[in-house]
């Protein structure tokens, strides 16, 4: 199968990617024949075995409420491309 | 009385459900160690995991969820020993990940309820869905600068409970009275401070209408971020007005978000959330699943303070206070604590009626609160066992709490400086009533041939004679003695 251009456009804008409109029907093709080959789990008969989430092998560590971390503004602040101050900045956003 | 509005087309319901979220009361965030205080140095609070950077992994604060947990059983609600965390994708400045850690499918705290006393004296339940653990986004600054916002991400991934309600309320009144009863919860637990002011508890609205008796629901609009318990209630009547103008103009409402303007009370659409409910959600794979110990949620259970609930059926029965009384007194418990600190081996009933009438009062005048109230607990105790024992009578202690308040001084030492002693000594009353009999004797004539009104005159003459010390019922007791002579 083959996602429409409705489908393809959508889901670049949810993602923030800029498509060129003729890439939207190649990229509809290849999304669609990824889509087909993850279908194929669907031939798995599963009647009867329970989702598995996790390996159930691990249990999470837990961190204690103790303030470890932090303090550490020009660590934090070393990729801003437009740093001002104490701030990243980023072009206006008003709602 | 079920709440109406009134359009051209007759009467309409309101059906509201809220989302409410609550910042978590812990020292670190939920998944990294920075700090989750509120009000430092711009992105001083902050670790390169809440900045997003590559490779950085989060690990679950286990007192964020034993907080969930708390609030849970505070909620009465069930407790799901195995949750998730998933990432629910959306690109913002404030966030750095470009999604928020949040538990879509499986949250940590399922269905619940909660009870709800409106002003007719009726009580309402409303249902709980469900309660999640998720993390608070950074915060944008936009006056700063022409063309660009400043971002600090000293909120990024500290832990908020999302705590979202069935379509239950069915009113303004019910919207507010809701919210007071759950931060009346989150305080009483310790799992959030409750100030809205501050942000850290917070509501999204969902507001429909239909006509009363109409079976489901119509297309629902979602109020983001109303900040306040007034503007909660207000902007669910402006939202249901400006719904039903559609429906009655024949119209469509569109399911959207929008935002509350409290200026010009009205809502207005959010079209930048255009995509708002597109999160593409799936389990996070940084995070194993979450799974707890039913016994460790027992623990959680057997350490948690008396509730709101039960403290004021307790109050009721314990000190024999009214409903109304004991709800009052259990409203925060700070209030409450100090009501008992009061009552304890004093007359129950003299304790309420001081607390509730002349010290709330005394609040109230001085703008203080019970936490810095300017007579304490044991000060006021005190006060009151001195009327008990008839060390002085009760208008006289009015005199005497007043002065508390300003001077800090005890109640005895200001009867002891001020000579309030109440005067038992009946020779000295029916000294003073004499005098009073002999100097108003037209009116013990007139009292005499049945103008009985006069005996609180006399009463009062006397009191006034005695500046205000006389023993009340000796006085009384005195003064009819010598009017029958």
């Amino acid at each position: 199968m083959s996602l429409d251009a409705k489908t393809v456009t959508r889901i670049a804008r949810l993602a923030r990617i800029g498509l060129e409109p003729g890439e939207v029907d190649a990229l509809g093709k290849e999304m669609g024949s990824i889509i087909d080959w993850v279908e194929q789990l669907n031939e798995v008969d599963v009647t009867d075995v329970p989702p598995m989430i996790g390996t159930g092998l691990a249990k999470p560590r837990l961190r204690e409420d103790r303030v470890t971390d932090g303090n550490r503004r020009d660590d934090v602040l070393s990729n801003a491309p437009d740093r001002e101050g104490p701030f990243y900045t980023v072009p206006k956003v008003v709602e | 009385m079920s709440y109406r509005i009134t359009g051209n087309t007759g009467e309409w319901e309101i059906v509201v459900g809220l989302e409410v979220h609550a910042q978590v009361i812990s020292n670190a965030k939920l998944f990294s160690g920075a700090s989750a205080s509120y009000g430092g140095e711009p992105n001083t609070h902050v670790s390169l995991i809440d900045a997003g950077f590559p490779g950085m992994l989060p690990v679950l604060n286990r007192e964020c969820v034993a907080q969930a947990v708390r609030t849970g059983l505070g909620l009465n609600a069930q407790i799901n020993l195995f949750s998730r965390f998933d990432r629910k994708n959306y690109f913002y400045a404030d966030l750095p990940t470009g999604y928020q850690i949040s538990q879509f499918a499986h949250p940590i705290v399922g269905e619940g309820k909660v009870l709800v006393d409106l002003a007719d004296g009726t009580t309402r339940e409303i249902g709980v869905t469900r309660l999640h653990l998720e993390q608070d986004a950074g915060k944008s600054v936009h006056d700063q600068d022409p063309t660009r916002s400043f971002i600090d991400l000293n909120r990024a991934g500290v832990a908020l409970m999302e705590i979202v309600s069935e379509p239950d309320i069915r009113s303004p009144e019910e919207a507010g009275a809701y919210l007071r009863k759950l931060r009346q919860i989150l305080r009483y637990i310790g799992t959030c401070d409750g100030n809205m002011e501050e942000g850290s508890m917070r509501a999204d609205v969902n507001v429909s209408v239909r006509k009363p008796g109409e079976e489901g629901y119509r297309t629902r609009c979602e109020i983001k971020n109303v900040n306040s318990i007034r503007y909660v209630m207000q902007s669910i009547e402006v939202e249901a007005q400006r719904q039903i103008e559609i429906w009655e103009a024949g119209g469509e409402v569109d399911q959207e978000t929008r935002l509350f303007d409290h200026v010009r009370s009205e809502t207005r659409s959010l079209r930048s959330k255009e995509d708002a409910h597109d999160y593409r959600y799936f389990p996070d794979p940084d995070l194993l699943p979450l799974v707890i110990e039913q016994s460790w949620v027992d623990e959680l259970k057997a350490a948690l303070p008396e509730l709101p609930e039960a403290k004021r059926e307790r109050l009721e029965q314990d000190y024999g206070v009214s409903r109304y009384e004991a709800s009052v007194l259990t409203a925060e418990q700070a209030v409450a604590d100090f009501y008992e600190t009061v009552a304890k081996g004093a007359d129950a009933r003299l304790a309420t009626n001081w607390m509730l009438g002349d010290f709330f009062a005394a609040l109230n005048r001085t703008g203080r609160s019970i936490e810095d109230s300017p007579v304490s607990a044991e000060g006021l105790r005190e006060l009151l066992a001195l009327i008990s024992d008839s060390t002085i009578n009760g208008k006289i202690a009015k005199e005497v709490l007043e002065d508390m308040v300003e001077t800090g001084e005890s109640a005895s030492a200001i009867v002891e400086r001020k000579g309030l002693r109440q005067v038992t000594d009946t020779g000295a009353i029916e000294n003073s009533i004499r005098e009073i009999l002999a100097a108003n004797a037209d009116k013990v004539a007139e009292y005499k041939s049945g103008k009985d009104k006069l005996f609180g005159f006399f009463v009062g003459q006397t009191m006034k004679a005695m500046k205000g010390k006389g023993n009340p019922a000796l006085v009384n007791e005195t003064l009819k003695k010598l009017l029958s002579e």
